[in-house]
């Protein structure tokens, strides 16, 4: 018998499921992981940018020439999701300015500008003492005020997601160390070398959540991972954290495909995880969410994976936010001479950036610089042949080359109908069509235009509302109107027939007074005579 | 120092396939079959085939051009090829030149181009140009030689090219006295002079299962299909269901009625069946598109095949079972919409 969906949920990796397709694709990961992870050289300027995650840009709360400290809150995000922007080393502020600020849309922004002192001295950092036995909202609160978010390459602040989740009753908390993107070691690194900080996060997660369970989820190729989390784990004395290998294929890091490994369950459309009772956090948030909540730091430094054919001697950084690309390319030992593409994240899901100027943000996971061989060459794009390769191995079980029908036909109810909203934009499809077509680009552009057209439909409502409510009062003052109008010619008819009546009267009364004058008359013409 | 470079949307890894690939796989996959064809029926098939190829390539390069397509990378898809190859194995391997000539201009020019060209298609452009020379000229298309091994062919390749390309039989060869009905003619010619299955099938064209030489080429283009199935080009549902279905319907009638329906392996070793279940109804841009789709495509072919050989007015009927359920795939289509993540 089938276990009600929650149910089911509690028994998270005690059997493992698959996800629908994905694919096996060769790892390049080895490359970056043969030295450890290194602290990337101080650069002569920071760059860092105001807009980092979802929502508006952070508001500068420095001005050009302000000294700063390390850690110090240099900017204030207002809603959705509060937070700050810290100061990654002391310093100057030289300007507040625009800036390359590594957004997928290669649009520059504000960003505070800083030139380190070299001291690299922290302000006063505000650690929870005893945090194991301390509110969990005050945990929430430390985790939002340091401004930690995810860092799998989402960054959606974390705090928000977990008090998203608490209008659940979260049982699990899953943290998601497999990092299934080809050439990304990040996760990997940090869980071979500090994997006590990785099971530290989960504690503080757990306490911060109240799930009663933790399983960090890691890809069956990461080698000695494994014995390390699992001394850390048995050393943190506590047994209701699990460690479970997954298998390594694309896109099993995804949050809904790690889910359906683990649970066997979809998570409902238009639903989170919080649904099922799950809240799922990448292992270099808890790393970070522990140092917020134990030693009160900020996020101001992530390991960066700079790898690729393009770089000559690949490694995993731990680097500034805000410092150049270029310095942790120097770093890395330049570029090799067939570098040609620079990108922000695997070669799967990243963006490509014009150029190395830009700065290290928390979504940073990896830069990779791919060569000419690594890249697409320019295929010439062919009609599709409805093979179904792409709904072969769609891990949202869509039928990719129906929804491009759709969308490249201006059809955008129908692809959205056809699920357009469930693709998670792997690429996978892509990356299988024989005919070349950029189908991850035209889910883009297809999701961008349901957007508008769900912001006109919107619109049109309103707009529909407001002209029904303005004929609805028109008619009401028109109908006023007329009854008052009715009612006054009313009133009119009544006084005319009162004064018909009183002129009736009135001549009655003057014939009377007539005729009685005439007997009168008489009378006297009698008396006379 | 600041680098500047150009940018792209992911992914960014390098394509694995490209429909040439995949149109060279299906070629690939039909030498076996090609080559049990000719070791059975002599070299008059290489000859339809490299007629069929230079008339497709012909009329699609000269279609691409009007129609103002790259003509380069159309060319190089080799899908003209593979309709061309497609259409030449359905031929007796001895009719004159102008059939490939006629069957490349219906099969490339109306059902392809002007359909909108490769990917638009509504119907099988081989099978159309089958059954447009098929019905056209019923009697060239009956012209089928004794299947014998290559020691006792009656026609070598330069007689076979010279019949080809004259449209005549080397003097003093008269049709009547070299060409001979096929299995699936044979049966039906037999039921309908009142035979039963058994009597017809003492003949001794008849083998195993199919005809003599017919059943060998059949496993040979199965040995070939397989291997799309492991290739990953072809998925299994249409075959499966293709195959299926005649057996299963095969086995009821058989049961039924044994005198004049033969047992059903006869069916699927005989005419198109196991070529048309591995390589023309799995044609993905006349199919269908979903998994369960392509179930009911592949039934419904299999289904229409039998029907037009036990009653319709043709021998074999896979060729316009395939046509129409290209007419009714856009509709299995639209009522088989897999269920997506989470819905």
């Amino acid at each position: 018998m089938r276990l009600p969906a929650r149910e089911q949920a509690e028994l998270a990796g005690q059997r493992l499921h698959h996800f629908h397709g994905g694919l096996k694709l060769r790892h390049h990961k080895k490359i970056s992981c043969q030295k450890p992870i290194q602290r990337s050289k101080l650069p002569p300027r920071l760059y860092v940018p105001l807009l980092q995650h979802l929502g508006a840009q952070a508001e500068a709360l420095v001005v050009q020439g302000q000294t700063i400290l390390k850690g110090q809150a240099i900017a204030r995000y207002k809603l959705p999701y509060p937070g700050f922007v810290h100061a990654p080393t002391s310093g100057t502020v030289t300007a507040v300015a625009r800036h390359a600020i590594s957004h997928p849309s290669g649009q520059e922004g504000m960003a505070v500008i800083i030139k380190p002192d070299g001291r690299d001295e922290w302000c006063e950092l505000h650690p929870i003492q005893n945090w194991q036995e301390a509110a969990p909202a005050l945990l929430r609160q430390r985790i939002s005020e340091c401004g930690i978010v995810g860092l799998g390459g989402a960054v959606f602040p974390t705090a928000a997601k977990v008090e998203d989740a608490l209008s659940q009753d979260i049982h699990t908390l899953i943290l998601n160390g497999a990092e299934c993107e080809p050439y990304i070691s990040c996760d990997e690194m940090l869980m071979r070398e500090q994997a006590p900080r990785v099971v530290e996060g989960a504690l503080v997660l757990q306490r911060a959540t109240g799930a009663r369970q933790v399983i960090i989820a890691i890809e069956d190729q990461m080698g000695e991972v494994w014995d390390k989390l699992h001394a850390a784990i048995s050393s943190s004395g506590q047994d209701d954290i699990r460690l479970v290998k997954v298998t390594t294929i694309y896109p099993e890091g995804g949050e809904k495909q790690l889910i359906q490994v683990l649970t066997g369950l979809e998570v409902p459309e238009g639903k989170r995880p919080s649904h099922l009772g799950l809240l799922c956090q990448n292992v270099a948030t808890a790393a970070a969410s522990a140092a917020a909540v134990i030693e009160g730091k900020p996020l101001i430094e992530r390991i960066v994976t700079v790898t690729g054919n393009g770089v000559n001697q690949p490694a995993n950084l731990l680097a500034l936010l805000g410092t150049p690309i270029s310095n942790l390319i120097e770093q890395c030992g330049g570029y090799s001479n067939n570098a040609a593409r620079l990108l922000l994240g695997g070669p799967m899901m990243g963006y490509a950036l014009e150029s190395d100027a830009n700065p290290v943000i928390k979504a940073a996971n990896c830069i990779l610089v791919l060569s000419h061989s690594d890249i697409a060459t320019e295929h010439e794009e062919l009609p599709c042949i409805r093979c179904g390769e792409c709904a072969r191995v769609c891990p949202s079980l869509l039928l990719p080359q129906q929804l491009q029908w759709d969308i490249r036909n201006g059809l955008i109810d129908d692809a959205a109908g056809h699920g357009l909203a469930a693709c998670i934009e792997c690429g996978c499809c892509d990356f299988v069509c024989p005919s070349h077509i950029p189908l991850t680009q035209w889910f883009r552009f297809g999701k961008a235009e349901w957007r508008t057209l769900i912001e006109e439909k919107k619109i049109s409502e309103i707009a529909k509302q407001r002209f029904e409510a303005r004929e609805l009062r028109l008619a009401n003052i028109k109908q006023d109107r007329v009854q008052r109008l009715e009612a006054k010619k009313q009133s009119l008819q009544d006084n005319q027939n009162k004064q018909q009546k009183i002129a009736a009267a009135m001549q009655r009364v003057k014939k009377k007074s007539d005729q009685q004058a005439n007997t009168e008359n008489a009378d006297d013409q009698g008396e006379s005579s | 120092m600041t680098r500047k470079f150009a940018t792209s949307s992911a992914p960014h890894l390098p394509a694995t396939t490209s429909v040439a690939k995949v149109m060279q796989q299906v070629l690939y996959a039909l030498v076996p079959g090609i080559a049990a064809h000719c070791w059975y029926f002599g070299p008059g098939i290489l000859l339809q085939i490299l007629l069929a190829i230079f008339f497709a390539v012909g009329f699609e390069a000269l279609m691409l051009k009007i129609r103002q397509q790259p003509v380069r990378i159309h060319l190089l898809d080799f899908s003209a090829v593979v309709t061309a190859v497609l259409f030449a194995l359905c031929l007796p391997p001895l009719v004159p030149w102008w059939i490939a000539l006629l069957g490349m201009f219906f099969a490339i020019v109306i059902a392809k181009h002007l359909y909108g060209g490769l990917g638009h298609n509504v119907f099988n452009p081989a099978m159309v140009g089958y059954a447009v020379v098929l019905v056209c000229f019923p009697q060239t298309m009956t012209q089928w030689l004794p299947p014998s091994a290559p020691a006792s062919w009656i026609f070598g390749f330069w007689d076979s090219a010279s019949t080809i390309l004259t449209g005549h039989l080397p003097t003093p060869m008269l049709w009547d006295a070299v060409s001979q009905a096929t299995p699936l003619d044979t049966i039906r010619t037999g039921i309908n002079s009142g035979l039963t299955v058994d009597e017809i099938r003492t003949a001794a064209i008849f083998g195993d299962f199919g005809g003599q030489g017919w059943e060998w080429i059949a496993n040979w283009y199965a040995i070939g299909g397989l291997w799309l199935l492991w290739r990953r080009i072809i998925s299994w549902h249409v075959p499966v269901t293709m195959i299926g279905s005649v057996l299963l319907l095969g086995l009821v009638a058989y049961f039924a009625d044994s005198g004049s329906n033969p047992v059903p392996l006869q069916h699927v070793f005989s005419g198109a069946l196991i070529l048309g279940a591995f390589f023309i109804a799995t044609d993905p841009v006349s199919g269908c598109t979903s998994n369960r789709g392509r179930l009911i495509f592949g039934a419904g072919v299999g289904i229409i095949t039998l029907v037009i050989r036990r009653w319709g007015g043709y021998p074999d009927g896979v060729a316009f079972a395939v046509l129409l359920m290209n007419m009714a795939a856009p509709l299995i289509d639209r009522y088989t919409v897999p269920r997506y993540y989470g819905k």
